[in-house]
């Protein structure tokens, strides 16, 4: 079920939260909604759920114009940041929820309610109240509630933002297999650009209510279409007219006519990783990224001038 | 929300309007005189009276009783709590009988020294009535001031005292400021009780004109022979409590404006 | 110093003012239990409290149904009314029970705006449709009070849930935003009934007091009191049953109020 979003435009009183924003979403694939907070990426999805209504603009699920229909009628499902879970209801009572609506018999509901329990991994906790539940429990039991009324198209709004960084990393990878196993039409919100990356096939980045680029995560983090689009979605320093990423900038212990001098701040190992902060001749600060071994190999160490060269750099007109 | 209005409307806003326009039957003149008579006059400033020193006195027990409740522990302490909120569950005219079992003709304190006559027995008297607004407006200020108090951060009176501030000091400056907006609160809504208080004061002060005689208990004999001068005296009654309430509103506001984005 | 000394400052203040008083009414109804009963099963007596019991539960039942849709309207409303909105529903809490009493004899009198009704023979004033009215004008404030915080703190997303897996309006008010106002519903219900239970000024103006009919159980212990006689074991025997119903309400109160915080 494909989802068509035609030039959405909304406004709280004086702001514009979405300005002429169009997207497509292929059936079956899951979309990232990438940006900053107040881009606007909350508010869309919201209105592709029916939650909110937008002042101009149309939206078309599964090439059905739901437009002005409300969220009953639209079956998506929907996942929230904070869980939203109903807290008087157990899991099971949760996850059956939307099952109950829809008056399925009693027998029918127990066997979803089994087999979404056991995809999620949260079998054996039917009783328990979300109280009783770990952040990334509740938020698993959310999906497993969404996923019950077998939607046309899933969408979760920043659904990892309130959990720590493990769950959050594990929670990932399990959306995505997830994904691959079920194939329903996702869509993400999320200002965590390594999320992004992860997680979707495409990713759509917003700034300040409008979409800058769509393309798959490899196209966007090498061809960013703009600035904006450069610097936000991975690192990126400004060097002359144009940008370079750190890892980008080949170090040499010896100046060949197109490095730059630059003196070493400080060389952070983290990890595998090590980040090298360097200073140039004007004070500026920029960094570079490189393996350990290469860091070990060059012997890198504070207080020692190196020399610097792009390898790749990018300018926008 | 129109189902709220029309509601709102029959049952509160209308009845209250009546009244004014009743009283503004009289005209100014009539208005004036029937305000301007003394027994009127005896019984609004008797309640504004008793009711203030009543309020004042609250406040402080009542801020007493709330800081032990929270801070202090001691066995049976839970039932004290519970207790606080006995005179708004019991019906007035009950609380005026519980506090004449005690302070009434049949007193048992009534003792005799050195030849000189002591006894708990305040009927008839204007103490009646303090002590009647003392039982009904204890609540008010305990249950506003508890949750402050619970929810200040001890931290502060800890900073406080490292920094060398005694006792006291560390409550008037640090503490009291921080709890003032409950105590307002909580006098706004004694204040405006006593005011109108009439269950627990019909039985126990006698409702002795120029003596013991409160707005409430003059308006309500005089409802049935004279409604236009009632009229009268129950919108004063209302627009002082509107100044106190609106009196209170405004300093609590003032009190917090640091506190506000 | 402190501790200790404030301690017995409240302790001692609360005996003076509270416990002192109540253990001495339990006192003197126990010095004459014959009278106190006998004063209590008087076919009076038992009208009144049947009538108390009556209004008190009409007043509950309409009171909770507005203070739901008035806390509603509050918390999820547009801005622009909510200011009114409090001030009116507070209002009751700050009048004297003898002006409320008083304006709904203005209002419903002989050539009050809503005199039609007396003047055709629908006997509000000095008859029970009036006590109920009253009874609901001071009670208003409670349940919504005490259901507009939790509203407020619950939030609407739960709600934003349940629609989207399909739920109407209806269904969702019902089997999401009822249940989880559900405790302070019941608290407010609590204050109602306290509250109702225990009004006088504005029904002893309202009602006229006439035994039997349109006496309620306060009324009727202010009457007990003076024609006593000498006599009080009549007052303190009724005041007794009306005492012990506030400490049930009491305990009720204390066993919500946890459940209330932890929500």
């Amino acid at each position: 079920m494909s989802i068509s979003i035609r030039r959405i435009t909304k406004r709280f009183d004086d702001f514009v939260a979405l300005d002429d924003v169009s997207v497509e979403v292929a059936r079956g694939s899951l979309t990232a909604l990438l940006g900053p907070s107040g881009s606007g990426k909350s508010t869309l999805l919201r209105i592709v759920a029916g939650l909110e209504t937008a002042d101009e603009g149309t939206v078309f699920i599964d090439e059905k114009n739901v437009t002005g229909r409300p969220p009953q009628e639209r079956g998506v499902g929907f996942v929230f940041q904070h869980y939203a879970a109903f807290k008087h209801m157990t899991v099971y009572d949760n996850v059956a929820f939307g099952l109950k609506i829809r008056k399925r018999p009693k027998a029918e509901i127990a066997e979803r309610v089994a087999q979404l329990l056991k995809l999620v991994q949260l079998e054996g906790l039917a009783k328990r109240y979300p109280s009783q539940l770990s952040g990334g429990q509740r938020q698993r039991m959310g999906l497993a509630r969404a996923l019950a009324i077998d939607p046309t198209v899933l969408l979760l709004d920043e659904p990892f933002g309130a959990l720590d960084a493990r769950v959050r990393a594990e929670l990932r990878e399990w959306l995505r297999r997830l994904h691959d196993e079920t194939h329903t039409t996702t869509v993400i919100v999320t200002h965590d650009q390594e999320e992004a990356m992860e997680v979707a096939d495409n990713v759509a980045v917003m700034s300040n209510g409008r979409i800058e680029q769509v393309g798959a995560p490899r196209e966007v983090y090498e061809e960013p279409a703009n600035e904006f689009v450069m610097t936000f979605v991975g690192q990126a320093h400004r060097v002359g007219d144009g940008f370079v990423r750190p890892h980008d900038l080949e170090v040499t212990l010896e100046p060949n006519g197109s490095t730059r001098e630059v003196m070493i701040d400080r060389v952070v190992h983290l990890g595998f990783n090590v980040r090298v902060d360097l200073v140039d001749r004007d004070g500026a600060r920029l960094s570079v990224q490189t393996t350990r071994d290469r860091a070990e190999l060059l012997e890198l160490v504070a207080g020692q001038i190196i020399y610097v060269r792009p390898t790749r750099h990018t300018t926008f007109t | 929300m129109g189902f709220v209005t029309t509601f709102l409307l029959i049952i509160v806003v209308l009845p209250i309007a009546a009244i004014a326009s009743r009283a503004t039957d009289l005209g100014w003149s009539g208005f004036w005189q029937v305000v301007s008579s003394p027994e009127a006059v005896s019984a609004l400033k008797l309640t504004l009276l008793m009711s203030t020193l009543a309020v004042l006195t609250t406040a402080v027990f009542g801020t007493i009783i709330a800081w032990v409740l929270v801070r202090d522990s001691f066995a049976g302490k839970s039932v004290v709590n519970a207790i606080i909120d006995l005179p708004f569950a019991l019906p007035t005219i009950v609380a005026g009988l519980v506090i004449m079992a005690l302070y009434g003709p049949q007193t048992p304190i009534d003792f005799t020294v050195n030849g000189h006559h002591f006894d708990a027995n305040v009927t008839f008297t204007r103490g009646a009535i303090y002590v009647a607004l003392l039982f009904v407006t204890l609540p008010f200020v305990v249950r506003s001031v508890q949750p402050v108090l619970m929810e200040l951060d001890t931290e502060l009176e800890e900073a406080a005292r490292s920094l060398g501030a005694s006792e006291f000091a560390t409550f008037r400056r640090v503490v009291l400021p921080s709890i003032l907006p409950g105590i307002l609160s909580g006098v706004a809504m004694a204040f405006a009780r006593a005011v109108g208080e009439i269950g627990a004061i019909v039985l126990i002060a006698g409702n002795l004109p120029f003596k013991t005689e409160v707005a409430s208990i003059y308006l309500f004999h005089r409802i049935s022979q004279d409604p236009e001068g009632s009229a009268a005296v129950a919108v004063v009654l209302l627009l002082i409590s509107f100044a106190v309430l609106l009196g209170i509103g405004a300093l609590r506001w003032h009190v917090t404006r640091h506190e506000r984005g | 110093m402190g501790r200790l000394s404030l301690r017995f400052a409240a302790l001692g203040y609360l005996t003076l003012i509270l416990i002192g008083p109540l253990v001495m009414m339990v006192w003197r109804t126990a010095e004459d239990v014959d009278g106190a009963w006998t004063a209590i099963s008087d076919p009076d007596t038992l009208s009144a409290f049947k009538l108390t019991l009556m209004v008190t539960a009409i007043a509950v039942v309409v009171n909770t149904v507005f203070g739901i849709v008035c806390a509603l309207v509050i918390v999820r409303g547009d801005i622009r009314g909510r200011g009114f909105l409090n001030a009116f529903v507070d209002l009751p809490l700050s009048l004297s029970p003898v002006i409320v009493g008083f304006s709904l004899l203005t209002l419903y009198g002989l050539d009050g705006w809503l005199g039609w009704f007396q003047r055709n023979g629908y006997e509000i004033l000095f008859a029970t449709p009036s006590i109920v009215l009253a009874t609901i004008f001071v009670t208003l404030p409670f349940v919504v009070r005490e259901v507009v915080p939790t509203l407020r703190e619950v939030g609407t997303e739960q709600e934003q849930a349940a629609e989207t897996l399909g739920a109407s309006g209806w269904q969702t008010f019902w089997r999401i935003t009822l249940p989880c106002i559900r405790w302070a519903v019941i608290y407010g219900v609590v204050l109602t009934a306290a509250r109702g239970i225990g009004e006088f000024g504005a029904v002893a103006v309202v009602s006229g007091n006439f035994a039997g009919e349109t006496q309620t159980a306060t009324l009727r212990v202010e009457d007990a009191y003076q024609f006593a006689y000498g006599n009080y074991a009549p007052a303190y025997g009724i005041s007794f049953v009306l005492a012990a119903t506030a400490v049930i309400i009491l305990v009720a109160m204390i066993l919500l109020q946890p459940k209330e915080s932890r929500h």
